[in-house]
């Protein structure tokens, strides 16, 4: 079966994103927090799906480690990368709605904030690690070791929480009562649509890369000298 | 724990995190999009050279 094309991919994530929010916005009736719990169909997913992306990361980064295809590499790297941004996104939009609702911008003692603000720093440090190794091999070697064992962390981080007393986060599917079913529904194309958005941003950005590398495979097919070296930019990249 | 704030407050929030997430994807596109833009310029400078007097490599060498 062949994957959808970049833009298809992109159709799917704008429909997909839009009918969430207006589902959200104009369905979703409102919970005993009021109209500020609407931040709760673009946080939550957010951060679902960035902590999924990780995971995901350590997976294709088993297949680098099993096969050395380099390809396996590069899209644990960007897979990583995108679930960072997806992560600062998480923490700016809590902080939002922690300071709308607790009147206050973090709170350190919650274990839900606490332990994704340790997920999302492990893996702002994959980067220096990553580019401190020169040799290109060793550098995709060692960066797959991080994803995969940061990877493993990111479930146990998650079990971890929810076997801790919540002080003032609550737990989004806590056992005994969840979301009611017009809500359920709202959240699930919103996640849907940040799944979307993730994997079409993934695409977007390997296409990039794909693109540079062969850009360099012609350069050095043209000219064997240092005559076409790139005017600008990083070479660093999976 | 949990006090119903004013409407207009919690309008100012949502905003603002909708927002964030809007601003973030529209950095990121454009930082992107500078990068392919790079790439686009590279690859007219090569195609520029490869339809002038230069010739692959291995041709080059023979």
């Amino acid at each position: 079966m062949r994957a959808p094309s970049l833009r298809t991919l992109a159709f799917l994530t704008v429909v997909t994103l839009a009918a969430g929010y207006g589902l959200a916005f104009f369905w979703a009736p409102l919970d005993t927090e009021g109209f500020i719990q609407k931040i709760f169909y673009l946080h939550v997913p957010l951060a679902i799906v960035a902590l999924v992306g990780f995971m995901a990361a350590a997976v294709l980064s088993i297949l680098h480690l099993r096969s050395g295809d380099p390809k396996w590499d590069a899209r644990s790297y960007v897979s990583i990368h995108m679930s960072v941004i997806f992560g600062t996104a998480v923490l700016l939009t809590g902080a939002l709605w922690a300071k709308g609702q607790w009147g206050v911008w973090w709170e350190w003692d919650e274990p839900t904030l606490v332990s994704f603000l340790i997920v999302f720093l492990l893996y702002a440090t994959y980067y220096p690690l990553r580019y401190a190794i020169e040799d290109r091999e060793r550098q995709a070697r060692y960066a797959s070791v991080f994803a995969i064992t940061a990877g493993a962390f990111v479930p146990l981080n998650f079990m971890a929480v929810r076997l801790a007393e919540p002080l003032i986060h609550p737990r989004t599917f806590a056992s005994g009562g969840g979301l009611p079913g017009d809500m359920l529904i709202a959240f699930l194309v919103c996640l849907a649509g940040t799944a979307l958005l993730w994997v079409t941003l993934v695409r977007f950005e390997l296409g990039a890369k794909a693109a540079k590398a062969d850009l360099g495979k012609i350069r050095r097919a043209l000219a064997p000298s240092d005559s076409l070296a790139p005017s600008r930019g990083r070479s660093i990249a999976p | 724990m949990t006090p119903l704030i004013a409407l207009a407050d919690a309008e100012s929030y949502v905003a603002g995190a909708y927002m964030v997430f809007v601003v973030l994807l529209l950095v990121y596109l454009a930082i992107m999009a500078a990068k392919l833009q790079r790439i686009q310029q590279e690859l007219r400078r090569l195609a520029i050279l490869a339809e002038g007097d230069w010739k692959p490599k291995a041709e080059a060498e023979s």
